[in-house]
């Protein structure tokens, strides 16, 4: 069994290679974020007056920021916590957007239209101002900045969710599953949910890279992760006020590190439901 | 110009290549045909014998995975195996044209069906707009619907499946072509409307001498519309000849076995394989025990009342069903079969009526909550597509074990021994048991499907069509499979279908549904030998039958 999984995933990349490479940069980054803190050799708070505003050298490969921090430290601290906001954010509304969407999808009727009405009310705000008034409102926390993108990641799980189980809920499996003594929220979870999971896992990788620009923009803006922490975002915004005197390594590579991250999630997606769908295997 | 007796179409030693994931697959090794004007030519043949690959490499409309390899095709004088794609597309419609299975896929939903027959005529014609529509309203006469001028600005999802495949035929007809290749025309549509479709097209194509392509897996149908027939097996022709020869002398085995396994009016389960190494051997029916006055019947249904909104889906009817008795349930799409087969099985609830399981009513039982009840068990399902009605996640043993977890509580060694006694009382061999349902053959996952719903022991099994979609060979099996289960277990049948031959042959008693009422039910030798109502009699008469030498 194993060794046929094995076998599906190398077809899967070797006829893919642009998920191949999507997977080896998204497991590298994943790398960075785990242990590449206890790699780096400098600390990315502690300033150094002295050394401020150099431009890449052999001792600091990305520079130094105005405050004389190495931007390479500080990049690869960034790599978890904003990973770490991305994933905690997108798992959360995952999880609970699969489940009120299935809800909705196998049990129609005025649950259905009433959620519906909610989800298309949540829409109709700009998603990223929804995000921004909400951290505003519950403070400027990362746990608020995980819910604020959790929520506005809600809808589209919840549709999604909704639309799979809906053309599923009628198919002669379910039925037999009934027959066979199994009562609603059962099949829902246990028959319908894993048959709408590998569609989904598409939309976690998408979701993942737009959740980490998300994350970013809060707090570009000011309103996400407070500002002696390295965070991509914060890193941007400071940079930029440099730019303009030729300092561009400050805004090139953590916009450089966003921008690769983001697009490796986008990458990533069809590769992955192409390896999670049974039928996809021999 | 060629020889007036030379074929419209010869083709030969076409092979087609498919390139798949493993490799190159020969669907098509080396067939060779020919039509006549004027002829009608049947392919028959069960899926993946190739038949409709041929017909798509004829036409030039393989999909891009597919290339002709080998042989040639002669079509009015050319060679279509080598015409560039320009000529292919001026020879479409106007020359060859195609009718495919299913009707509404092959109709644009969003344009009426008069633009979509002035389409057709303009691809080819020069002609006005209002010239194209004067033409579409005759072309839709001569498909006989009735009131041409009303219904040409219909769109094809106000017209009924049989009107859509009519559609269809008044396109294909438009530009007069030399060859009509129809793909399974009727698959999906009822008896009657098969019948009548068939018959047009019939009447068409003898009008206006063409020659036509007819792929079907009936051999019935084939039999009844065809002038010659050719049997294809795994991209081979293995035998041509007349429908008579054919079927009162087949030449190959495996037209033996294709043709004992078509049931007709007199077929008997027992003689649907010829082959010993593959029949089910089925032990002697029961004598029957008349059960002792005063004990009620296995089934009671008391005038169930369906209704969705106005529309009454079921409306009074009442059936009883008696312990190790088999009874059909036929009508037409439509006629209220599934909707019963589910209200019975306790999935949905019926609106009015009461339904007595054991004489235990079991009607008022809400569908929520059956799954609790101690008769959950007693009855059980096994439905049309097999395919569909298997968990795509769950490996031939999870979906065998899964109602004998929830209902018998099994686990562990127990389970697994049951499970493998299930599937060795289908036939299904143990070292599948690991698959998904998409590593199964059709076959195979009709016997889970047949597997699961035996495996609590039920004493009531609703058959919902369970060999609609499997090839003849396979129902053959499948059906004397179901015919030994009933007679070790003494299990009782609700047997719906639209097959009449297959209800004839599987059930002791058959009722007959029309708009969700009975309209006849008696002893199904009887009912079908001399049908009491006009409707009966009406499907009856339209099975195609083939002469039995």
């Amino acid at each position: 069994m194993i060794a046929a999984q094995a076998r599906h995933v190398g077809w899967v990349l070797r006829s893919n290679p642009i998920t191949a490479v999507a997977a080896v940069a998204a497991t590298l980054l994943c790398f960075i974020a785990l242990i590449g803190p206890s790699i780096v050799s400098y600390d990315p708070i502690a300033s150094d007056v002295a050394s401020a505003l150099q431009p890449p050298s052999a001792a600091h490969w990305a520079g130094t920021d105005q405050l004389g921090r190495d931007v390479l430290a500080r990049i690869v601290y960034a790599a978890r916590l904003d990973l770490a906001i991305a994933a905690s954010a997108v798992f959360l509304s995952f999880i609970v957007g699969a489940l009120i969407g299935s809800v909705c999808g196998y049990a129609g009727g005025r649950i259905d239209r009433f959620v519906g009405r909610l989800v298309d009310v949540l829409m109709a705000f700009p998603l990223f101002v929804l995000a921004m008034a909400m951290v505003v409102a519950l403070g400027n926390r990362v746990e608020n900045i995980v819910i604020a993108t959790a929520i506005i990641n809600l809808p589209f799980y919840i549709r999604f969710a909704r639309a799979e189980v809906n053309v599923r809920r009628d198919a002669g499996w379910v039925e037999a599953a009934r027959a066979g003594g199994e009562g609603h929220l059962a099949i829902v979870l246990r028959f319908l949910l894993p048959n709408v999971l590998p569609a989904m896992a598409v939309q976690i990788s998408l979701n993942l890279g737009w959740a980490i620009l998300n994350a970013a923009g809060l707090s570009f803006i000011g309103l996400g992760v407070k500002a002696p922490t390295p965070e991509w975002g914060i890193m941007v915004a400071e940079g930029a006020r440099f730019i303009s005197t030729g300092k561009w390594w400050l805004v090139a590579f953590p916009g450089l590190a966003l921008m690769l991250t983001v697009l490796c999630f986008n990458l990533l997606g069809d590769g992955l439901r192409d390896i999670l769908d049974p039928r996809m295997r021999t | 110009m060629t020889a007036p007796d030379a074929p419209l179409l010869a083709v030969e030693d076409l092979h087609v290549t498919f390139t798949t994931r493993r490799g190159l697959v020969e669907a098509v090794r080396g067939v060779n045909l020919s039509v006549a004007p004027g002829r009608t030519l049947g392919i028959v043949g069960e899926s993946g014998s190739g038949k409709t690959v041929t017909a798509y490499a004829i036409t030039r409309l393989l999909d891009s995975s597919g290339r002709i390899t080998k042989g040639r095709i002669q079509f009015q004088g050319m060679d279509l195996v080598q015409a560039p794609t320009r000529t292919m597309r001026a020879l479409h419609g106007a020359a060859i044209s195609m009718i495919f299975q299913n009707p509404r896929a092959a109709l644009n939903p969003v344009r009426t069906v008069g633009l979509q027959i002035a389409d057709a005529l303009r691809a080819h014609r020069t002609m006005t707009a209002a010239q194209a529509r004067k033409r579409a309203i005759e072309l839709l006469d001569e498909v006989r619907i009735r009131e041409p001028e009303k219904r040409i600005d219909a769109y094809p999802h106000e017209l009924s499946g049989g009107m859509c495949q009519r559609v269809v035929i008044a396109m294909a007809i438009a530009c007069e072509p030399a060859l009509l290749i129809a793909d399974e025309p009727t698959t999906g549509l009822d008896v009657t409307t098969q019948k009548t479709v068939m018959d047009l097209v019939a009447r068409i194509t003898a009008e206006r001498n063409m020659s036509v392509l007819l792929i079907t897996h009936d051999l019935g149908l084939a039999a009844k519309y065809c002038q010659d027939i050719v049997v294809m097996e795994q991209g081979h022709v293995v035998e041509r000849a007349p429908p008579l020869r054919l079927f009162s002398d087949p030449q190959h085995a495996y037209t033996r076995r294709l043709v004992a396994a078509s049931p007709t009016a007199t077929s008997r389960v027992e003689d649907l394989v010829p082959d010993a190494s593959l029949a089910v051997p089925l032990p002697p029916l029961r004598p029957k025990t008349k059960p002792a006055p005063g004990t009620a019947p296995l089934l009671e249904v008391q005038n169930l009342v369906k209704r969705y909104g106005e529309t009454a889906a079921v409306d009074g009817v009442s059936l009883t069903i008696a312990a190790g008795e088999s009874v059909g349930l036929v009508g037409e799409s439509g006629s209220g079969k599934s909707t019963i087969s589910r209200m019975i099985c306790r999935l949905i609830d019926p609106t009015g009526g009461d339904i007595l399981f054991d004489g235990e009513a079991i009607g008022s039982i809400a569908a929520r909550e059956f799954h609790r009840s101690p008769l959950r068990r007693e009855i059980q399902i096994v439905f049309q597509d097999p395919h569909e009605s298997l968990n795509p996640r769950f490996s031939a043993f999870d979906s065998i074990a899964h109602p004998l977890r929830r209902l018998g509580g099994l686990a562990g060694d127990a389970l697994k021994a049951r499970v493998e006694d299930c599937a060795k009382k289908v036939g299904l061999p143990l070292d599948l048991l690991d698959r998904f349902p998409h590593q199964l053959s059709g076959g195979q996952k009709a016997r889970v499907g047949i597997a699961r719903a035996i495996s609590v022991g039920p004493r009531l099994l609703v058959l919902d069509e369970p060999t609609a979609a499997l090839d003849v060979s396979i129902q053959a099996v499948t059906l004397q499979l179901l015919e030994r289960l009933r007679r070790e277990e003494n299990l009782a049948f609700l047997f719906v279908s639209h097959d009449l031959n297959v209800v004839r042959m599987m059930c002791e008693r058959t009722i007959v549904l029309q708009n969700g009422r009975i309209v006849e039910e008696g002893q199904s030798r009887a009912l079908f030998d001399a049908p009491a109502t006009d409707y009966t009699r009406e499907l009856v008469a339209a099975i195609p039958m083939r002469e039995v030498a």
